[in-house]
């Protein structure tokens, strides 16, 4: 976290600076909540609260309404995340092909469950619907990158990658 | 040696496969034998054959290369490009033929299919307009920009009978002609690239391959509806389609396809890329419309629909990547040509993701009317594991259940919607002995319920109902009365819901309910999973004819519930075990079995 400089006059915080320019970016445009929502969680890693009552203050948009629109999206966060997101595919076809049993496997691996974040920040696991790479199921994403064809044996050397 | 030009998928698959990889070394080792000017290094988008990846084309002699790995390489570029010779542990060999294919027109994956939309697609680098416009890309604009009026190009659009395909199958020129008809000072295009459908991936690998053929086309709607301006909303989880369309659309712009006078003509176009945030809701056109304008994204009651009132409520045209991928090959080719491919009602052919238990998946482009056999046999090399084939899933979420006896029923709209499923976007997932129905029915309604954005009271309470009933069955604890009240839910459901997605979502369980009644019935009065996926509902058994004691079971048992002396027949506790499959894929001996 960054309270430490929050106070200090002298430095600025570069996450706020960046969110400016973010803000600056997209003023005065139609439709600007949804693309700096998306740049704020870019450079924050999830949307602290005041993050979005900033975000509502300078487009003048109601903070009710910033806050409906980011729990409405699967993509926008409201707590802290890991430092690596993998990413396990349920799919139709990786659903068909033992996606359940490498979730299973990474739950167990990590020591967390669907949708939570290590206590070290390391890694966050979350299940999504489809990431269109479905000629490899069973298939995870950590961060940018696809694994394909895996096999519950497969999972921890993979993680082991990223560690 | 001869001028070579060798071409590697980048592809999302490919490249989780690692051809970024084998493209650095390619190039590297060119570069070291001092080959650059007679071999040119090509990425291209998606071939289609994911599975096989990451997957190489030399030209000319067209070889196809599979699976191709770094340590490859030195191989390729001394046997392959020097000497001409063919490497023959790099082939493709036919599942069910087992023989081996030197080029790709030798493989039935892909001469048994038909490409237009998809001709360009790994055969292009598609980061780079010159090789679209060598395939005579941007011609249809030009044709249409000199030579016809707006009602002319949407006529030809009428003619050639093109209907929608995102799902519905609406007729593409009528809706162009009700944008172009409705009052507006401003009107929009919209592209729907909000691919949520799990199982599908047509959008993405056409957005990543051939981006300048959806510019092309909504730039040809542009000009017939009267709009200046386009977006296309994709989904945030194709991070690759996005940085290629913008590249696409900056060349576009250099070169004038896309601004102000186009081509020296009054049209002007400019396109803006929507990244959509994750809501499967949002490929509803109104939802994806009010998400555009910043607001969470759900669906409005129609009417009026888009083409009088919609982005900002201006006169909107909103069609799928692939409906807009067909616009150029029509004014191509022209509308009577493309109108002869196909059925009498469905024209053209449509671009299916084929995956589940078969040999070749991957993106396949067929003949409308082709049969399903012919889809999963032919082109799909038949069932994985020398499997028995049970039923095809057809349109994701939307979509139903096909089962054997309709093996032959030809892929149409009319005939896939008889049938009880939809074309839907054209997910194909083909499903073995091995998939219980009920489980896939559960499946895709926890999907559904969850992404419901709950505005209407039938799809929000009613989806959640049948959801629980269905868990209760797959966990045995069904009654006779679910069956009906699944029925009859499930018929309101989509009588009554606000949009697609609830007036879909109980199609999964209405269609395997019509051809698989007879395993939800099993799973309620035999408290029996025919399939043996259903976890509450098996037990492990272990063969004491095919039992030696070796132990290994019992050793790799986590949660200590099969005992026996070694050399001796063991036994599995059914209440210590907690179904985790272990054991028998332990197992050498195949002596434990599923009961």
């Amino acid at each position: 976290m960054c309270q430490c400089c929050c106070s200090n006059q002298t430095v600025v915080d570069p996450k706020s600076q960046q969110l400016e320019e973010a803000l600056k970016k997209y003023s005065g445009k139609k439709g600007a909540l949804i693309p700096v929502l998306q740049e704020a969680q870019d450079i924050y890693g999830y949307l602290p609260e005041e993050v979005m009552v900033e975000i509502g203050e300078k487009l003048s948009i109601p903070v009710s309404k910033v806050y409906g629109v980011a729990t409405f999206y699967a993509q926008f966060h409201l707590k802290p995340r890991g430092r690596n997101i993998i990413r396990i595919c349920l799919g139709t076809a990786c659903h068909v092909r033992g996606g359940a049993k490498i979730l299973e496997k990474l739950e167990e691996t990590l020591q967390i469950k669907d949708g939570e974040t290590t206590q070290d920040l390391e890694f966050t696991l979350e299940s999504v619907a489809c990431i269109g790479a479905c000629g490899l199921a069973p298939v995870i994403m950590i961060n940018d990158d696809t694994h394909g064809r895996l096999t519950p044996d497969a999972v921890s050397k993979v993680i082991k990658q990223y560690q | 040696m001869d001028k070579k030009r060798i071409l590697i998928c980048a592809g999302t698959g490919c490249v989780s496969s690692g051809s970024n990889k084998v493209e650095a070394k390619l190039k590297e080792t060119i570069k070291e034998k001092g080959l650059q000017d007679d071999v040119q290094v090509v990425i291209t988008g998606c071939h289609g054959f994911c599975e096989q990846g990451p997957l190489l084309i030399v030209e000319p002699e067209d070889l196809f290369y599979c699976r191709v790995e770094e340590t490859d390489i030195d191989e390729i570029v001394d046997k392959t490009l020097v000497n001409n010779e063919v490497i023959d542990r790099l082939l493709f060999e036919d599942p069910q033929k087992k023989e081996k294919a030197k080029t790709f027109h030798d493989i039935d994956f892909y001469n048994k299919q038909q490409r237009l939309v998809l001709k360009n697609c790994g055969h292009i680098n598609p980061e780079n307009i010159d090789e679209y416009l060598a395939q005579d890309g941007y011609a249809a604009l030009e044709k249409v920009l000199k030579n016809m009026n707006q009602v002319e190009v949407i006529e030809e659009v009428k003619k050639s009978g093109l209907r929608g395909r995102g799902g519905g199958g609406f007729s593409t020129g009528l809706k162009w002609e009700f944008t172009y008809k409705a009052q507006g000072d401003k009107k929009y295009v919209v592209c729907n690239a909000d691919e949520g459908d799990p199982g599908a991936f047509m959008d993405r690998s056409l957005l990543e391959g051939d981006p300048h053929i959806i510019i092309e086309g909504m730039l040809i709607c542009g000009y017939a509806i009267g709009a200046d301006e386009g977006y296309v909303y994709v989904r945030a989880e194709y991070p690759l389609a996005i940085k290629r369309l913008q590249r696409a659309i900056s060349q576009a712009e250099e070169r004038g396809y896309l601004g102000t006078n186009i081509l020296g003509t009054n049209f002007s176009f400019k396109l803006n890329i929507k990244a959509g945030a994750g809501a499967f809701v949002c490929g509803e056109e109104t939802a994806l419309l009010i998400s555009i304008e910043g607001n969470r994204g759900m669906p409005k009651v129609r009417p009026p629909y888009p083409a009088t009132k919609g982005l900002w409520d201006k006169p909107t045209t909103i069609n799928n990547v692939e409906t807009f991928g067909n616009i150029p090959v029509i004014f191509r080719k022209g509308a009577e040509w493309f109108a002869g491919i196909g059925t009498e009602k469905s024209k053209g052919t449509k671009v299916f993701a084929l995956t589940g238990k078969v040999n070749n998946t991957g993106l396949v482009e067929v003949p409308m009317g082709i049969s399903i056999r012919k889809i999963i046999f032919d082109i799909g090399g038949g069932i994985k594991d020398n499997g028995q084939f049970k039923a095809v899933q057809i349109g994701g979420p939307s979509g139903g259940c096909i089962p054997s006896e309709l093996l032959d029923l030809p892929v149409d709209y009319d005939s896939l919607t008889q049938a009880g499923a939809m074309m839907g976007s054209g997910g194909l997932v083909i499903m073995d002995e091995k998939t219980c129905m009920v489980d896939l029915s559960r499946f895709f309604l926890n999907f559904t319920q969850k992404e419901s954005c709950g505005k209407c009271t039938p799809c929000r309470e009613g989806t959640k109902r049948m959801l629980e009933i269905l868990i209760r069955i797959t966990e045995g604890a069904g009654v006779p009365e679910d069956i009906e009240i699944l029925k009859k839910l499930g018929e309101n459901i989509k009588k009554t819901s606000l949009c697609g997605l609830g007036q879909t979502a109980p199609n999964p369980v209405l269609s395997t309910l019509r051809y698989f009644e007879d395993e939800y019935w099993a799973h309620i009065k035999d408290k029996k999973c025919p399939a043996g996926a259903c976890k509450e509902l098996v037990t492990y058994r272990i063969n004491p004819d095919l039992c030696n004691g070796c132990t290994l079971c019992a050793r790799s048992c986590p949660v200590n519930a099969i005992t026996g002396e070694k050399k001796e027949i063991h036994f599995i506790d059914p209440d210590k075990c907690t179904r985790c499959g272990v054991c028998i894929t332990k197992c050498k001996k195949g002596a434990i079995y599923l009961a």
